[in-house]
């Protein structure tokens, strides 16, 4: 699964723009037989994936990629000076860029970023078939996966093993370089947390089935749920960014509220 | 204002009660306190707002002491190895130190310990934070000049315990955040060349992070560092009843009183009460607002790194002079690792330490001024003074905004490079722009004065004079007003001369320098003379 993914770094819009375009497609080509034949026998979800889908519906995703997305991915999903190769993300990908809004991408900035959603569940839904039916990719997760009922403990240590570097303890986000960012994970659904981990959207690194076990993404996704559902136990979180929210409001509100109180109580009366 | 009165009229009718009388007396004649509240008592505070920032560090003080003292009744500052089985879900059956997992049961199990936590680490913030304010308040009114340098020394030796005590109790619960902050401290005692890794290994008891440090820093924190604050306060405060306070200029007051209220009762009321109003802003914000939420850090482990991993406010401005240091400093040479990414940052923090701890002693030696100064500056009057605090404060600033670096980026979408570049070049040259400012600011404000005293303010009123003439009437200021100001020190470029053998010291040369750069620009303030001269030509 990893392997498969590879086109879409070295090709992605930065690097891409200053090549020609027929490199970009041979090395996609390229890597699509390399890395199509190590994913036949290291996935067996997405294969069973990709047949359930109907002629039909790819068909009609088919003409959704060819109006929305093949500007920039092109016409056969293989990438161009302007977008990278589709060829293999599986439909993992295309249901998290799509479905949080950051796929069609509306301006070219340091990375792409969430935004209304542009279609429908069924649209996406078509997308994500047409794109999987290319070759093989990681496919939508299981149900049972997202159920939120895992193993927080197990998960909240996980999460600040692999996560928190980028992501802060507490899934407030943090910063990257060159104005890229890891964004807050508040409010995101647990199907596309499980799907930005097998997938690796942008700057964010694949962590595969060998990596960090499916049970595991679901204790992950179990933790961050109950950060989500469970205010915290001290008050108001202050954005939980740590010490920074934490000395900006002592300056601000704490001392401001004091100097305040200072001035009055020595103040003449009338 | 200034009545002494008020106390013995007071004095006078508790004479009559019963009981009370009774027992003053009792103990009045055991312990002679009498003479003591008499003293004491009479004592005048002048009252300006800016005068209660050191009240509100010293109140901040005793709530920190009062919340500590019930954090250590459930604290334990072990770091053996233990199973979490406590009510928060997501760390149960993790494994963690006790010092951990005690700060969690503090948090979670015991009552009211979460809320005495985050009382004892907001009052810690702002017991900083009030210092330094107070602090700002001394320098930029001159409070520092004789006779008090010495109070200014212990002052902002209390402010570097102060920050000690923060960072010690920062790094007991022994979660990600504070172990964090410890490998940094590590890695910055390593970078001391010879003895860096000696002192580390003495630190920690062994390799970071050891099973040592919590429980060193425990002693530090609840008995060794608190017992030197406690007595430096004490003398930080008689100092204070010695000197006699300062005061703002104004209309009646001089080097030889002071005007203000009197300690009994008025002050003594004033005083007491505003302890609860500190102790009641602290328990708002504790009771409202969550602050190191060591749930969510987890425990120590030495692999994760938190994205948003920051000290608490006050160590910011070291924190930010790490981050700000290029990289490719680091080498080795005749087989030593030389760590400048570290040492450069640790001498220029150590010498604006030093130039602020000795500024009294310096500012003392280029004006030559060897009087007592009971009556404050307004900051415009001593234009070369506030310029060194503006460039000061910029520079801090610039190191403290810089710890917050990534933070900054995220949330006013800006490249990490360029606020690093940006913080590099406002570190660097931001003191300088600050200090020009400053100083023009000060000498335009002081010629502003100037023009007021001479020819008072502009009323906005047009007269039409019988020849034909328009003169706008100017309002003459009061004597109250003109006295504040007019009734400042102004100094004078100190003059070369030879000493008593007929020679010019390299000393003396760099004094005159000094004394040349301080006051050469400079607004003296209105004299008699000349204001009895515009007078005469009054429109």
């Amino acid at each position: 699964m990893t392997t498969i993914k590879k086109p879409k770094s070295p090709s992605g819009r930065k690097a891409g723009r200053r090549h020609p375009l027929s490199s970009v497609a041979l090395i996609a080509i390229g890597l699509l037989f390399t890395g199509g034949a190590y994913a036949a026998f290291s996935t067996s979800t997405a294969s069973a994936e990709t047949s359930a889908n109907s002629q039909q519906t790819i068909g009609e995703g088919k003409k959704l990629f060819a109006a929305n997305c093949a500007t920039c991915h092109g016409l056969a999903a293989q990438g161009t000076g302007s977008g990278p190769s589709l060829i293999g993300v599986g439909a993992a990908a295309v249901d998290f860029q799509v479905g949080t809004g950051r796929m069609p991408m509306q301006v070219n900035g340091p990375q792409a970023e969430k935004k209304a959603v542009q279609f429908t569940d069924e649209q996406i839904a078509t997308l994500a078939a047409y794109v999987s039916s290319l070759a093989p990719g990681p496919g939508l997760p299981e149900a049972k996966l997202l159920d939120e009922k895992g193993d927080a403990a197990n998960g909240a240590e996980l999460f600040r093993i692999n996560c928190a570097m980028c992501h802060n303890v507490a899934g407030a986000g943090g910063a990257l370089t060159e104005g890229k960012y890891a964004p807050a994970l508040d409010g995101v659904t647990s199907k596309h947390i499980y799907e930005a981990m097998v997938t690796g959207p942008q700057s964010m690194p694949v962590f595969n089935d060998m990596n960090i076990s499916p049970e595991s993404k679901r204790d992950i996704i179990t933790y961050l749920k109950y950060l989500e559902n469970n205010p915290s136990p001290g008050g108001y979180a202050l954005g939980s960014l740590g010490p920074v929210s934490e000395g900006l409001f002592l300056w601000i509100f704490g001392l401001g509220t004091i100097v305040a109180l200072t001035v009055w109580i020595t103040a003449k009366s009338n | 204002m200034s009545t002494s009165t008020t106390t013995t009229d007071l004095v006078e009718t508790k004479k009559s009660g019963g009981l009370t009388a009774a027992a003053s007396n009792y103990i009045d004649e055991r312990t002679s306190i009498s003479t003591a509240v008499k003293e004491l008592g009479r004592k005048i505070f002048p009252d300006h707002w800016s005068f209660l920032l050191g009240e509100v560090a010293l109140y901040s003080f005793v709530i920190i002491l009062l919340s500590g003292s019930f954090l250590t009744f459930f604290f334990s500052a072990a770091m053996t190895p233990v199973e979490y089985d406590g009510s928060f879900v997501p760390l149960k059956g993790v494994e963690m130190s006790a010092a951990m997992s005690s700060s969690l049961d503090i948090s979670f199990d015991i009552r009211g310990g979460l809320l005495m936590r985050q009382v004892h680490h907001w009052a810690a913030l702002l017991f900083v934070a009030a210092i330094g304010l107070h602090m700002l308040r001394i320098y930029f009114t001159g409070a520092f000049r004789k006779p008090r340098e010495l109070n200014w020394v212990i002052g902002f030796i209390l402010f570097i315990l102060a920050m000690a005590e923060g960072f010690t109790g920062y790094s007991l619960p022994d979660d990600l955040l504070s172990g964090n902050g410890l490998r940094i401290i590590d890695g910055m005692v390593k970078g001391i060349p010879l003895v860096g890794t000696w002192i580390s290994y003495l630190l920690f008891g062994g390799e970071f992070p050891g099973e040592a440090i919590v429980g060193r820093l425990y002693s530090l924190h609840i008995l060794l560092l608190p017992a030197i604050i406690v007595a430096l306060i004490a003398m930080h405060l008689l100092f204070v009843v010695v000197h006699k306070h300062t005061q703002y200029p104004g209309a009646g007051r001089t080097n030889q009183n002071v005007v203000g209220y009197p300690v009994l009762p008025v002050y003594a009321a004033k005083a007491g009460g505003f302890f609860f109003i500190v102790f009641g802003v602290v328990m708002l914000m504790a009771s409202l607002f969550t602050i190191n939420p060591i749930w969510n850090y987890g425990p120590y482990d030495p692999s994760p790194v938190s994205a948003g991993t920051q000290p608490d406010w006050y160590i910011g401005f070291a924190d930010g002079a790490l981050r700000l240091i290029p990289p490719g400093l680091e080498f080795v040479w005749l087989d030593h690792t030389f760590s400048f990414n570290i040492l450069i940052p640790l001498v220029a923090l150590g010498l604006f330490i030093l130039v602020v701890l000795i500024y009294p002693f310096i500012e003392a030696w280029v004006t030559g001024d060897k009087r007592e100064h009971h009556i404050l500056d307004r900051p415009r009057n001593a234009p070369t003074r506030t310029a060194i605090g503006a460039a000061g404060v910029t520079f801090y600033a610039a190191l403290w905004a810089t710890a917050s670096s990534d933070i900054i980026a995220t949330h006013f979408k800006v490249t990490m490079e360029g606020v690093i570049h940006t913080m590099q070049f406002l570190t660097l040259v931001g003191p300088f722009i600050a200090f020009f400012i400053a100083k023009r600011v000060c000498l335009a404000l002081q010629k502003k004065d100037r023009e007021i005293v001479l020819h008072g303010y502009e009323s906005g009123r047009i007269v039409r004079l019988p020849g034909g003439e328009y003169i706008e009437v100017h309002q003459p200021i009061d004597e109250y007003e003109r006295w504040k100001l007019v009734s400042y020190s102004d100094y004078k470029p100190l003059m070369l001369r030879p000493n008593a053998q007929g020679k010019i010291t390299t000393g003396q040369k760099l004094r005159a320098g000094m004394s040349r750069w301080f006051f050469e620009d400079r607004i003296e303030p209105v004299g008699t003379t000349e204001l009895e001269r515009s007078h005469g030509d009054h429109h």
